[in-house]
């Protein structure tokens, strides 16, 4: 038996309780061999740093776990087979973390500085992206430049209406 | 815009200009975990590539521990693989 740490991301349509239930599901999986769960954890519904399959935002559950590597390997195999899981990461970790993960920690937090810290990055990674273009390409910057600043408009008014 | 590119010699760097010291060695170091995007993030640039320890001065060892930690979290999408 092993510690193991175990994210997985839900898609972003189903509802909170459909999340729930289906964290039972795998937790039984786990429990039902004798396996043990010692930290549950929803970190809700996140926005996604990327889209994986057409989504934006998904669902975060966070087990760690103490199971062996048969459970285990059967466990991601039964959630690879799962169409409303985005993505799972099993790693080993060596102890349970005490208390509440980071994550849940900052989330009080992260709601509203989460955003504006998004919105004001963004921003300055523009203006950079352009200074980085021109110097490889010295014989004409100034055709590139008015086709690269048209080119981000619209990409950062898709990033706000996340 | 070549002349944007400063030579490395001609920024001169005061005498006796001592190395940090790596973050997260020494006695009240943060742990690197790869669900603590915020700590992360001060290790990545602007369009989410890893910065160089050379730079960040973080010591080999946690260098590629933070590597990993980074990897996951853009893994899990926690953190960007690029932002352009």
């Amino acid at each position: 038996m092993r510690l193991y740490e175990s994210v997985f991301i839900a898609r972003q349509d189903i509802s909170s309780t459909q999340v729930e239930t289906m964290a039972d599901e795998f937790a039984g999986i786990i429990t039902e061999a004798d396996g043990k769960i010692h930290k549950r954890e929803y970190w809700g519904l996140r926005s996604l740093a990327y889209r994986i399959k057409k989504n934006r935002k998904g669902h975060y559950i966070m087990f760690n776990l103490e199971t062996d590597a048969a459970t285990l390997k059967e466990y991601e195999r039964i959630m690879g087979l799962n169409e409303d899981v985005l993505r799972f990461l099993n790693i080993r970790i060596e102890e349970v973390e005490e208390g509440p993960s980071i994550i849940m920690q900052n989330r009080g937090d992260r709601g509203d500085r989460g955003d504006r810290g998004d919105r004001g990055d963004r921003g300055d990674r523009g203006d950079r992206g352009d200074r980085g273009s021109r110097p490889p390409r010295a014989e004409a910057p100034k055709a590139e430049a008015p086709v690269e600043d048209s080119a981000e408009a619209p990409a950062e008014d898709s990033k706000t209406e996340e | 815009m070549t002349q944007l590119e400063i030579k490395r010699e001609a920024v001169r760097r005061p005498f006796g200009r001592r190395r940090k010291s790596c973050p997260f060695s020494g006695p009240n170091a943060q742990t690197i975990d790869y669900k603590d995007t915020k700590l992360l993030a001060r290790y990545t640039s602007e369009r989410g590539k890893i910065v160089p320890s050379r730079i960040s001065a973080v010591s080999a060892k946690k260098q590629r521990e933070l590597a990993v930690a980074i990897k996951r979290s853009r893994f899990l999408a926690l953190m960007p693989y690029v932002t352009s």
